[in-house]
């Protein structure tokens, strides 16, 4: 970017987690000599959300949490970061933003990367539920380590066989609490993996002692002298002395909206994460966007989009236009097993799993929509993971007889079509 | 303490001092071009990943076995390949150098 045509201008980015964060520190990496200002409610240092659930929730000295950049760096890039301070309105026109003490910002560039909060169900008792929590940020995981802490039954109740129920439940039962994970679709995970993957996940928990109960629809929670009774609808019910809600979450788009910004499922972005305002631009959780390998838009929950947008988002800015293509990747880990997915395995018409002879708790997935490879869900097989990653990428055909064959080893050509 | 050298893809060479932790953080921390650290360290994301100097391999050692699956297909890998978020910092690694793969 030439040198002058951003020195006295000033980017304001609302919110500091994995894409506000990553975008500040690329932008002035591109070449941005401006002002940078960071704004975000949560008062820590901008951390690491993935290991909430995960290494965090079950380690025994959590003082240390895992910073995405030490704090001295914001200061040694001369990115400001306002914490503990809410956004509540853009101006569009006038080109500042107003925050909850009603001072006001002015900004030449604006990046929304505001994200998503939990969603919470409208259960009945939900509200006045005695140790009721989400898991999205650190003072999520500091009261569940505390409720967990003063109880001396720990009996756990999560709402929600997802991702984030799912880690939270295995690393609660680490730390010695009775978990019980309460799922109202007929399998877990149903949402993001096929059933094999369901099952296997479901077979994990059981022989960790974690009772995963499907077909649960919560609808009530009654609570005396601070012990809850969570109800479903199939008249069973069961005590609990910590509740964790993991059923989904609420984009963060109410800002975008009320500035009159194009919404749908999200914030919707092109492909420099652009909004329907030129000098605004949106990043991570928070955007519907469009994946040219996938040919449609999708709304993603990932730090790999989060940290990609972000850094289409910079370059944008900077003037060196790169536009997104990425093929998404997430990961989870649960007790002792890593599963790692790459690509979108939305529209798969087939599925085949490889279980490794020499290990059954090595596996992978592969969703199929005819011969197009679309997703792989690799568990303790990284070789799979990184294997499906350049299949995805290339669009290679590949031979399912031979991908089913666990005589042929994982090589680059062994599943090639001839 | 160890001094650690980082050359990156465009041949920029830059040495830091590290006392703890592991390399990609050291690196993060050091805004090396290249090292993104996107999974925390936790072996996911291949986005840490570096060749040692040949000569410094005995320094370093080979990579752990989950680490060692997530290099193998790699499009960068070579035969000195790491992921530096599974290296820890200690004396051992005083002095050697890292080109960052991507
Ligand atoms: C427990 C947990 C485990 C996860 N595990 C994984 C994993 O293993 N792998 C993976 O890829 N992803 C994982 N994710 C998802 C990943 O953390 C998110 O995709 C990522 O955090 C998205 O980053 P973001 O910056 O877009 O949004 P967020 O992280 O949601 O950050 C948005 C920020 O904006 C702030 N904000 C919102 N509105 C305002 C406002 N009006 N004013 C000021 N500030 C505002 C919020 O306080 C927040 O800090 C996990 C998430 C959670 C919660
Ligand atoms: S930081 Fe993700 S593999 Fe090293």
């Amino acid at each position: 970017m030439s040198d002058s045509s951003s020195l006295n201008k000033t980017c304001v980015v609302i919110g500091a987690s994995h894409a506000g964060v990553n975008f500040a520190f690329t932008l002035r990496r591109e070449g941005w000599e401006g002002a940078i200002i960071l704004f975000d409610s949560d008062p820590e240092i901008p951390y690491h959300r993935p290991p909430l659930s995960k290494a965090y929730l079950s380690a025994e000295d959590n003082t240390q949490l895992d910073l995405l950049f030490p704090e001295q760096n914001y200061a040694s890039e001369n990115i400001i970061l306002n914490l503990g301070k809410s956004v509540v309105s853009i101006d569009k026109e006038s080109k500042y933003i107003v925050l909850s003490d009603k001072s006001k910002q002015s900004y030449d560039k604006l990046v929304i990367a505001t994200g998503a909060r939990p969603f919470i169900p409208p259960i009945n008792g939900i509200k006045t539920a005695n140790n009721l929590f989400p898991m999205r940020t650190f003072a999520d995981t500091v009261n569940i380590q505390n409720a967990m802490k003063n109880s001396e039954k720990k009996r756990v109740v999560i709402i929600g066989g997802g991702y984030i129920g799912l880690e939270t439940a295995a690393s609660l039962k680490k730390t010695g609490a009775n978990v019980v994970v309460l799922e109202r679709e007929e399998r877990v995970l149903e949402r993001v993996t096929a059933p094999e993957m369901s099952f296997f996940f479901n077979k994990l928990h059981k022989e960790n002692n974690v009772d995963l109960l499907t077909n649960k629809n919560v609808i009530e929670i009654k609570t005396v002298k601070g012990i809850n009774e969570v109800f479903c609808d199939d008249n069973t019910s069961y005590f609990a002395d910590l509740i964790v809600v993991g059923v989904g979450i609420k984009v963060n788009t109410e800002l975008a909206t009320k500035a009159g910004l194009e919404i749908e499922n999200g914030i919707k972005v092109d492909e420099t994460a652009k909004t329907s305002d030129v000098d605004i631009y949106a990043i991570g959780d928070c955007t519907y966007h469009f994946n040219p390998h996938y040919n449609r838009f999708i709304r993603l929950e990932s730090v790999q989009n989060a940290v990609d947008q972000a850094k289409v988002a910079a370059s944008a800015i900077c003037g060196n236009e790169v536009v997104y293509n990425a093929i998404p990747w997430f990961w989870s880990d649960q007790y002792d097993v890593k599963l790692q997915m790459v690509g979108l395995s939305q529209g798969y018409n087939e599925v085949i799993q490889r279980v490794e002879e020499e290990n059954e708790k090595c596996q992978s997935v592969w969703y199929f929509k005819d011969d197009e490879l679309l997703a792989v869900d690799a568990v303790n097989n990284g070789k799979a993971y990184v294997l499906g990653t350049r299949f995805i990428k290339g669009k290679q055909q590949l031979d399912k007889g031979k991908l089913k064959d666990t005589k042929i080893p994982f090589k680059p050509t062994s599943f090639l079509k001839d | 303490m160890a001094k650690i050298t980082f050359v990156t893809q465009s041949n920029e060479t830059i040495t830091v001092e590290g006392n703890s932790g592991n390399v990609m953080e050291l690196a993060v921390q050091n805004k090396i071009k290249g090292i993104d650290g996107n999974c925390g360290g936790v072996c996911s994301c291949a986005t840490c990943h570096v060749h040692v100097e040949p000569s410094d391999w005995d320094k370093v050692g080979a990579p752990n076995s989950m680490e060692s699956d997530m290099l193998e297909f790699d499009e960068k890998v070579s035969d000195y390949s790491r992921l530096s978020c599974q290296m820890k910092i200690s004396e051992d690694l005083d002095g050697i150098v890292l080109k960052v793969a991507n």
